[in-house]
């Protein structure tokens, strides 16, 4: 039992980056049905701007997590304000290969310009481990819960309690009646890209912080899981995203501590597949109803 | 009935004629290896990309999972050519990778394909990690490491057979009764439904021949390669495959065939810039979408037929 929930304490601190990662997914998605496969590229930037401004600026964790998250909410802007702002009313899976070609843009000039190399990072916060009935819990690991789960309800109240979240919402729904009400739905969706850019930035920093190591491609497996989160979850669904997130955290860890490990990652796709098959809209999902 | 045929002979002029040019390009030196691997490189992804542009294209299924039955197809070659190392023992593989790969498609599909949209890519990128996993973990393929020494049974007048006969099934069934059912499904679900067509018979079909296409290709790939691993068969595979077929236009077979060899040769000239070449490869991606979102071709054909049509009209006035 009490592997068990060392299991889900690990399973849970993974989980929550996975779930900030989704939380952009899902957004951009709901907003303008693109699946922003960049999304993990600004996570990788993210970790990359942490390290940088810790080692030769000597930033403390907080100032590191907030500048990080400017620069993930600016480049998130950037990219879409060229890259996916004159595909608005091109074809879907046109601009799903323009978020790859952004994403391969990203990974590769990141390896050009600052090698490939794997860099340990920083270690801004000394590591102690806490004993609560045997089971260990880090400060780095409550940290990253404890940053994710308030950015989590920060993130909810700007789209429930702000004029910009309910714009968010009124150009998701529908982008034309927005704009008919007097709605900015440029600004809108750069703002929505400017959120889940900067959640995937603080995702980097907090990754950083619990696995020492970064590289230029890092943000590639963890940026399909997060979106195989968002999918489980219900695409276009907040807290369907933050749950998705811990479920696949903390299924990966529970199959890699039962010694399945090579596995870990086709039972996380069997579980996708089978939930899809019962909620073909995922746990939160709106199932839409056919009509003629 | 008569133009069919005219444009059908035709056609196969042009498949030989596009043969004996290679092959005596080959005799003269003007293709040497190097070219030689570009171009066989480019058959196989025209096969990959044909497929997948019916399942993409013609059936609206949004497949992100090409990947897993090429994998298929490749370590089926691999395994049995490795212990038959005749011509014969090849097509034996190429038959049993096939027949694999079917199999496989009717196990992801009939469960999957009642999904839509992304959830459906999203899917069946989740079946081809799971076919890559289980390769990787198996001791037959050789784990990780793959398999090497894979006797070399394919050049390139196999691969170029295999082109012209996989696109030729492709097309004919494009073009005929199934073809247009698989169309209606595209276009409207519900109303495909009402005039009677089992909208998930076709859609099935549609992903199983493209499935089986991808087992060729890998066999091919296999077999020229001589070396596989499962990571050559990861999802940025899939992606890349998905890449020709956007590029040359979604629903478009020529199409394919003009972004195959673009690519094709846009990554040999790459191929001097080392570390950058990725660099350049994206941003002309990026490029290419902005300014041309709907791929090379759109979805636009060059046809034979259109060309006879026009010059019938003759006068230079005709201008369709």
């Amino acid at each position: 039992m009490q592997i068990f929930f060392q299991q889900v304490i690990n399973g849970l601190s993974l989980g929550s980056i996975y779930a900030l990662l989704a939380l952009g997914y899902t957004m951009v998605y709901g907003i303008i049905k693109l699946i922003n496969f960049a999304h993990g590229d600004i996570y990788m930037l993210g970790a990359f701007w942490g390290y940088y401004v810790i080692n030769s600026w000597h930033f403390n964790f907080i100032e590191a997590l907030l500048s990080a998250m400017v620069v993930g909410a600016v480049s998130g802007v950037v990219i879409e304000y060229f890259a996916y702002r004159p595909l608005r009313h091109s074809p879907r899976i046109t601009a799903l290969i323009t978020a790859i070609g952004v994403s391969f843009l990203l990974e590769n000039g990141m390896s050009y310009l600052f090698s490939s190399n794997t860099r340990s990072f920083p270690q801004i916060i000394q590591q102690h481990n806490y004993n609560i009935g045997g089971v260990l819990i880090s400060n780095i690991q409550i940290l990253i819960l404890v940053t994710a789960c308030v950015l989590m309800v920060l993130l909810q109240l700007i789209i429930k309690k702000t004029k910009m979240g309910k714009a968010m919402r009124a150009v998701s729904v529908d982008s034309d009646a927005a704009e008919l009400v007097g709605i900015n739905t440029n600004v809108t969706i750069s703002f929505t890209f400017a959120l889940g850019s900067s959640l995937a930035g603080a995702a980097g920093v907090l990754i950083g912080l619990y696995y020492n190591s970064i590289d230029p491609l890092m943000g590639m497996t963890p940026g399909i899981k997060a979106f195989v989160a968002a999918v489980l979850g219900g695409i276009g669904s907040v807290p369907g995203a933050s749950v998705g997130g811990f479920l696949i955290g903390i299924l990966e860890t529970l199959f890699q501590s039962i010694g399945l490990s090579a596995y870990k990652d086709a039972v996380v796709y069997g579980v996708l597949i089978i939930i899809l098959l019962i909620l073909p809209a995922g746990l939160f999902g709106k199932n839409k109803k056919e009509k003629v | 009935m008569k133009a069919n045929i005219k444009t059908n002979i035709i056609w196969l002029i042009i498949m030989v004629a596009g043969f004996y040019l290679i092959n005596t390009l080959i005799l003269v030196g003007v293709v040497n290896a190097f070219i030689e691997n570009m171009l066989v490189t480019i058959g196989i992804n025209i096969i990959l990309a044909t497929g997948l542009n019916l399942v993409i294209g013609f059936a609206g299924q949004f497949s992100l999972g090409h990947a897993g039955f090429m994998a298929i197809g490749s370590y089926a070659t691999a395994i049995i050519t490795s212990s038959m190392e005749t011509p014969a023992g090849f097509y034996i593989a190429l038959v049993v990778g096939i027949i694999l790969s079917i199999i496989a498609a009717l196990i992801v599909g009939i469960p999957t394909l009642r999904l839509r949209g992304d959830y459906l890519a999203i899917a069946t990128m989740g079946a081809a990690e799971i076919i890559r996993i289980i390769i990787n973990n198996l001791k037959i393929t050789g784990g990780a490491s793959g398999i090497f020494n894979i006797p070399n049974l394919a050049s390139w007048p196999t691969v170029y057979v295999m082109v012209c006969i996989t696109t030729i099934i492709i097309v004919n069934f494009i073009r005929s009764r199934g073809g247009r059912a698989v169309k209606s499904v595209r276009e409207d679900e519900i109303a495909a439904e009402a005039m009677g067509i089992n909208i998930f018979r076709w859609k099935l079909l549609a992903f199983v021949i493209g499935a089986a296409t991808a087992a060729v290709a890998g066999s091919l790939h296999a077999s020229y390669l001589q070396t596989i691993g499962p990571n050559d068969f990861n999802i940025m595979e899939s992606i890349s495959i998905l890449i020709v077929v956007v590029l040359g236009g979604v629903g478009s077979i020529t199409g394919t065939f003009v972004a195959a060899a673009v690519l094709g040769v846009i990554d040999t000239i790459l191929q001097n810039f080392g570390t950058l070449r990725m660099v350049i490869y994206s941003i002309a991606l990026i490029l290419l979408m902005v300014f041309k979102p709907s791929g090379l071709l759109g979805t636009w054909e060059l046809s034979l037929q259109r060309i006879f049509k026009h010059k019938r009209k003759t006068g230079g006035v005709a201008n369709d």
